[in-house]
Order: C-alpha cells, then sequence, then structure tokens
C-alpha cells in the first residue's frame, strides 16, 4: 500500500498539504485495486476531487472506467469488514466533513452510512429486498440511525413516500417492491436513502434504467431534493445529457483516472482532453441541427489490467503524435491547469489543444 | 478496428448463386424494388399475448402488445420506432420479420402476403429479412467461433457463395470492420461493440433486403454507439439496405432516421418525416417524449421551462384506457379523448397523427373544450410557456386556410390519398 503511494506521487492539482480539508467531501489520491489470477485489475488509480454542501458533481465516464467503484469506495461498501474476503486494495485519503473514511474505524463508517451518507443504486429491482414491504425496508433504514418507535418510524416512511411523489403513501407504504412500476421503485428507493437526511448523496446511473419521461420526473425529484435538504451529490451516470441537467462540477474518467475536471460549463464549452472531445463527438444531440455523421472514437475502452503505459486514452487518441518525443506513449500525464478550477491531463500544450478543440473540433460539434 | 473499409467490393452472395430460385414463389418476385417503392406494408397488425390462469388455464385476458398500427416501409429508407418500453414496438419488430405469430392484421412483404408463412414458407424470405438484436452477448452462441456463426446464414439457406462460405464470411467481417483473421475466435473473445458487428454482418449474409434492428446500440458504450451508427450509415449507402430501426433514444433514432413512427400502448400515435416530427411533433405525447430528452447543454440547465412532465407511469396493456389511450396523461384531454379512438390521419404532407387535439396544428375538435379532471391535473405539470406557445401556433394554423387555403386544402388530399 505504501507502494502504491509513492508511485501515484501527487496528483497534480493543487491539494491543500495541511491535514484538515476545508471542503465538505475532499478524495485525495484514492486508488482501488482488485488482485485477480489475470492480475492486478486498478479499477481507480488516483483520484481526487473535492465536493461542497450544496452543491452536485457528475462522474462520467465509459463501463469499466472506474466510476461506480469510485462511489462504492466513498461508501466504505469495498472493505465491508466482516466480508473481510473480498480483498479490495484501497489507498489514499477520502475526508467527509473532517472525518477520514479510509483509515477509521469500520464501525464508525457503518454508523455515518445511511446517515451522513447515501446511495441511490442504478436498479432498484436488484437493490430493493424482495421479501419485505417497501416501508419495512424505509423503517429498517430510519430506526439503524433514530432510537424511535415502529409507529413513529413507520409515519416517516409515509412521510418521505409522499415526498418523492407515490400516490397514496399511506397504503402504497405495505407493497412489495415488485408491485410497483420500475419508476416508482427508483421513487422509493430516494426515498429510503433520504429518510436520515444524508448531507452526501451518491446517485450511481439513477436514471439508466429508466424511459425517459420517468427520467424527467426523477431528475426533477432530485434536483428539488437537493434544494431542499442542501446536500452534497455525486451524480454518476454515462449520459452526457443528464449531467448536464444537474451537475454544477463535471469529472470525466478515463481507465480509472480522471482525465479532466472543472465546471460544468467550461467542461462543455472548453473542453480540453481528446477523449471529452471523443464524448461530445459521439453524441447525436436533439438541440443541434441534424449531423451528417457523428464523430466516434476509434477503438474500445482499454482493459484495466494492461492500462495502456504512458496516457491510458494514446492508442484511440488522434492527437496522440502530436506531443513530442513518444511523450504519451511513455508518461502518464497529470491533470495540468485548463482554465479556473479547470483541470486537464494530457501532454499536449493548453495552446495546442485550445487551437485544435476551436479550429478542429467545435465547428464540427 | 479500421472505422469502415470502403475500399471493399460488395458482392452479393445471391446473384451469384442464381440456382436457388426453385425454392418457392418468393424467389422468383422481382429481385429488387426500386428505391421509393413500398417494401412492406402493415396494415391492421396485431398481437395479442393470452393471459392464462386457474387449473384449465382458461384465458382470463391479454397483453395487448400491438393493437392495430398501420405503416409501410419504402425501399432504401430508415423508418425508425421509438416510445417507451411496453409500447410494443419490440413486439412489432418480431411481428414484421414474422419471428411472432401475428394475432390479427397483414404483413406483406414485397406485396406478398407474409402474415401466415409456415415456417417452411418463410425460409426464402429469411434471406431478404434480417434482424439485428439488442443485446450483443445473448445473440451469439459462445460455443460457436465467429466464423461459424456468420457463416450460418449460407448453410441454412443452402447457398454457396462465390469463394466459398470461408472466404465469404471474412469478406463481410472486413466489412463491418473487423479482422477477418479472426474467423476462429469465439464470442467471449470480444468486447461489445465488436459483437454487435458481429450481429450485422451475420445479418448481411444474405444480402438482405429489409433489416429491422431491434435497439441496436442501447447496450454500447457512448463512444462505441457513434460507431455502430456510422457503421449502419455506410452499410446502408453501400448496400442500398433498408431498415426498420427500433429505439428509445430519440436522439439516436432521429440520427439515423428517414420517417419516425412513435408508438404508445400498442398503437402508432404519430408517424411523420423526421424533420416534421422534431420541428413540429403534432401528438402531445411526441411532444411530452421529446421534451423529456435530457440536453447536454449545461446552459440550458435553468431553462427548464420547456419541459413537458407526464403524470404518473403508462398505464398497463392488458386494460388500456378507452378512446384516445394517451388520454389519461394528457393535458388536453376531453371528452371526445374519451370516447373516441382517434384515427391516424395524414393532416399535412408527410405527418400521420392520431389526436384530436393536435399541436402545431387546427384543432380536430373544436366543439370539445371542457377538459377532463385528469388533464387539468396532467396541465399543471406543463409549463405555461408550452400552453401559451402551443395555442398561438394552432391558432396560427387555424388561420393559414383563409390566407393560403393551404392546411385544410391538403388534408383534404391526403385524406383522399390514403383511402
Amino acid at each position: 500500500m505504501t507502494e502504491l503511494n509513492k508511485t501515484g506521487a501527487a496528483v497534480g492539482e493543487p491539494t491543500s498539504d495541511a491535514k484538515a480539508p476545508t471542503a465538505f467531501l475532499e478524495v485525495r489520491d484514492l486508488k482501488v485495486h482488485f488482485p485477480t489470477d489475470d492480475g492486478l485489475v486498478k479499477s481507480v488509480d488516483g483520484l481526487s476531487f473535492q465536493l461542497e454542501k450544496g452543491k452536485t458533481l457528475g462522474i462520467v465516464g465509459e463501463s469499466g472506467s472506474g466510476k461506480s467503484v469510485t462511489s462504492l469506495g466513498i461508501m466504505g461498501l469495498h472493505t465491508a469488514g466482516q466480508y473481510g474476503k473480498r480483498k479490495a486494495r484501497l489507498s489514499g485519503e477520502i475526508w467527509l466533513d473532517g472525518t477520514e473514511l479510509l483509515s477509521a474505524d469500520p464501525d464508525h463508517v457503518r454508523k455515518l452510512r445511511g446517515r451522513q451518507m447515501a446511495m441511490i443504486f442504478q436498479d432498484p429491482l436488484s437493490a430493493l429486498h424482495p421479501y419485505y414491504t417497501i416501508g419495512q425496508q424505509i423503517v429498517e433504514a430510519y430506526r439503524i440511525h433514530n432510537d424511535v418507535s415502529k409507529k413513529v418510524a413507520r409515519r416517516r416512511a409515509v412521510e418521505m413516500l409522499d415526498r418523492v411523489g407515490i400516490p397514496q403513501p399511506d397504503k402504497r407504504v405495505d407493497s412489495y417492491p415488485h408491485e410497483f412500476s420500475g419508476g416508482m421503485r427508483q421513487r422509493a428507493m430516494i426515498a429510503m436513502s433520504l429518510v436520515n437526511n444524508p448531507e452526501l448523496l451518491i446517485a450511481d446511473e439513477p436514471t439508466t434504467a429508466l424511459d425517459v419521461t420517468v427520467q424527467a420526473q426523477i431528475l426533477d425529484l432530485i434536483r428539488d431534493l437537493q434544494k431542499e435538504f442542501g446536500s452534497a451529490v455525486i451524480i454518476i451516470t454515462h449520459d452526457l445529457g443528464v449531467v448536464a441537467e444537474l451537475a454544477d462540477d463535471l469529472l470525466v474518467m478515463y481507465g480509472g483516472r480522471c482525465v479532466e475536471r472543472g465546471p460544468a460549463e467550461q467542461v462543455f464549452y472548453e473542453p480540453r482532453h481528446p477523449y471529452t472531445w471523443g464524448l461530445l463527438g459521439s453524441m447525436p444531440r436533439l438541440d443541434r441541427e441534424q449531423q451528417e455523421r457523428l464523430i466516434p472514437v476509434k477503438g474500445s475502452p482499454p482493459s484495466l489490467i494492461n492500462v495502456p503505459s504512458g496516457c491510458a486514452f494514446n492508442p484511440r487518441c488522434p492527437y496522440a503524435d502530436v506531443p513530442k518525443d513518444n511523450l504519451t506513449r511513455t508518461v502518464r500525464p497529470e491533470l495540468t491547469e485548463a482554465g479556473s478550477r479547470h483541470w486537464a491531463a494530457c501532454h499536449m500544450s493548453r495552446e495546442q489543444r485550445e487551437r485544435i478543440w476551436i479550429e478542429e473540433i467545435a465547428p464540427k460539434l | 478496428m479500421s472505422e469502415n473499409s470502403k475500399d471493399t467490393v460488395v458482392t452479393t452472395p445471391a446473384e451469384s448463386d442464381g440456382t436457388e430460385a426453385n425454392a418457392s414463389g418468393a424467389a422468383t418476385l422481382t429481385k429488387d424494388a426500386a428505391p421509393g417503392d413500398v417494401l412492406l406494408k402493415v396494415t391492421g397488425l396485431q398481437k395479442h399475448f393470452p393471459i392464462r390462469k386457474g387449473l384449465l388455464q382458461r384465458q382470463a385476458g391479454a397483453v395487448r402488445a400491438v393493437d392495430g398500427i398501420d405503416f409501410e416501409v419504402r425501399a432504401g429508407e430508415t423508418l425508425g420506432v421509438v416510445g417507451e418500453s411496453g409500447c410494443g414496438k419490440s413486439t412489432m419488430g418480431r411481428l414484421i420479420t414474422r419471428l411472432l405469430e401475428p394475432t390479427a392484421g397483414k404483413v406483406e412483404f414485397e406485396g406478398q402476403d407474409i402474415t401466415h408463412l409456415g415456417v417452411g414458407g418463410m425460409r426464402p424470405l429469411r434471406r431478404d429479412v434480417q434482424m439485428i438484436f439488442q443485446d450483443p452477448y445473448s445473440s451469439l452462441n459462445p460455443r460457436h467461433t465467429i466464423g461459424t456463426i456468420v457463416g450460418a446464414p449460407f448453410k441454412l439457406q443452402g447457398v454457396t457463395p462465390e469463394g466459398g462460405i470461408k472466404k465469404e464470411v471474412q469478406r463481410l467481417l472486413e466489412v463491418v470492420g473487423l479482422n477477418p483473421e479472426h474467423y476462429n475466435r469465439y464470442p467471449h473473445e470480444f468486447s461489445g461493440g465488436q459483437r454487435q458487428r458481429i450481429g450485422i454482418a451475420r445479418a448481411l449474409a444474405l444480402n438482405p433486403k429489409l433489416v429491422v434492428a431491434d435497439e441496436p446500440v442501447s447496450a454500447l458504450d457512448v463512444s462505441i454507439q457513434a460507431q455502430v451508427v456510422n457503421l449502419l450509415d455506410d452499410l446502408q449507402q453501400e448496400l442500398g439496405l433498408t431498415y426498420v430501426i427500433i429505439a428509445h433514444d430519440l436522439s439516436v433514432v432521429r440520427h439515423v432516421s428517414d420517417r419516425i413512427a412513435v408508438m404508445y400502448l400498442g398503437k402508432i400515435v404519430e408517424l411523420a418525416d423526421r424533420d416534421l416530427l422534431y420541428k413540429t411533433p403534432m401528438h402531445p405525447y411526441t411532444k411530452a417524449l421529446m421534451s423529456a430528452v435530457p440536453i447536454p447543454d449545461p446552459r440550458r440547465k435553468n431553462a427548464k421551462s420547456e419541459r413537458i412532465l407526464l403524470k404518473g407511469d403508462v398505464p398497463s396493456p392488458i386494460s388500456p384506457p378507452s378512446g384516445c389511450r394517451f388520454h389519461t396523461r394528457c393535458w388536453k384531454a376531453t371528452e371526445i379523448c374519451k370516447t373516441t379512438e382517434p384515427v391516424l390521419v395524414e393532416l399535412t404532407p408527410g405527418q400521420r397523427v392520431a389526436c384530436h387535439h393536435p399541436e402545431n396544428f387546427e384543432d380536430q375538435a373544436p366543439q370539445d373544450t371542457v377538459l377532463l379532471t385528469a388533464a387539468k391535473e396532467a396541465a399543471e405539470l406543463v409549463p405555461d410557456e408550452v400552453l401559451e406557445e402551443s395555442a398561438q401556433t394552432s391558432a396560427a394554423v387555424a388561420e393559414a386556410p383563409s390566407e393560403g387555403g393551404t392546411s385544410s386544402a391538403e388534408k383534404g388530399d391526403a385524406t383522399g390519398d390514403k383511402a
């Protein structure tokens, strides 16, 4: 573990050197590695970011880029003491409201989980227990953290179901998950995760399994609830449309690392990493005139066991040969400043990338 | 993986083998429909899945997955089909490829009624109608090599392409952008995007006329989606294919389609040319569906006023609402919507709509002005700007006949054409 820390070194963005972070959530050089028979899977390999209360961070990336592993890492679900057999290797620091979670006592983290931080999962049907009613599951989540009677907890469950827009909440509280439609299950999940007013809410692909009209309802709900509770939200998705709706800040992941991070507007309008350009070019867009052709990223995402040396994106990058001395294939680029509060990890100089974006990429989008 | 292989000469395996035309009547029909001719015509198509209950397995009801739809597909075009899950779009795809037996209605392919052809009767047609499936993981047999999988259509049809099956398969792999040397590999050695290419190669093997693709890109990552969409585009141009592309992603459908059918609860509610549909959607459901698509533009985050939220969920297809099926969630629903089912009529050239109170057009039932109570609730979810704008456009269209006499005349023509 200590080795990892040395080799990974500091991620080239200004991390405050003092111990106590100022941000509500601060992740520093997080690494999650899984040893397997085929080799070490470096799902997350040095990730840092901060998030303030009341703000939303969007994490985008393709499958296997480490988005979900990051969220499970923050929730402390990789180490989960009693199931010690899962040998995820975590290193780095996760600071939540002044507490470092990775080195904290698992019992302490368990007390925080559900109360201070909560999670909404992608597939509500597999995240809800089929044997218990929705009400029972919400009551359980509430009573673990609050010393109240079942009656009071049940009232709270009905109140939460009502808040997330489930019709006839006093009746539906006794329904089983299979009696709910997909959208209603996701609402119930949200009710359950918000029952203890968490300060940090992680939504892992919350709308991927839903239809667009239901997705619009759920996104609205998450936005309204955030306003009401003032929590910090991390939204993980592969859909740039969803993050554009919700996120204040954006973090683009590729091959287990952050390739670009900054305020959502800047990342959308002045992206400074070829992979972000690729994502933007791959998307057909309803708000623009019909494009003749999409501009895909060639090739496919890397295996996390054999991450390409140098920049992980180099085999797919059309500009891999722009930096001199074969730099892209030998040296891993660190995040460098690309604007105010905006960083990107690319070997091309800031000016080169600005020029390419303005002259070559932006006109085609 | 090369993006596309334009240098490849595309020969047609069927042409190189002229001896198979003895099988049945189908193959003796004119080989190629000219672009623009009707290739596939569907009338009143229905599929009801029975629900059986109790000891005697009596039929207790039916899931009316597809409940009377009409459309046609013209040679060389791409028809996109959109709708939410459970609207019957996949069932429709399986009906027109005859993987399912229709309950009622008629499917005509190149003028031939194929609705009730048996397995043997369909076989010669299988060559002309192919399907690409959604899930590239479950649609390829894990025990077979890519060579066997892509070569299977030749063996099943008893066709020997020029130069042998292996050579032809390798050529197909190259056409879809895969390495021909991967002939002996197994599906698990490929990524999702590559597998989808294998599925496409298999569908193209017999040089089909119509390719039905059911959610061809929804299981793929964004960057890979674009590769496959472009591939489908290139293949259509090179081979003159006709596509029916079923998808739930409205932006993908807009990108690939020439015409688009919007389905809701087993019915087509709107069928229109792409640009018309996206610029001036007439059915309220189409409008709501399109406004719900999240736009990847953070500057519009605060301009969410255009979004139309629909109330609740799609009703059950076991007992769909009476009249217009959308009336339970529509903000314009009146009494007539509850009682009379609207017919799919061509209101403007190239745009067919089934609605009593269409958007962007003159009201079809102006005498009915009292909103249903459900509609009043639904209207609360619709931003005022949208309501105002729709009232204005409708009024403008309603005035148009007196100025240019266009819309009503065209409407007359259109319905006349249809009859």
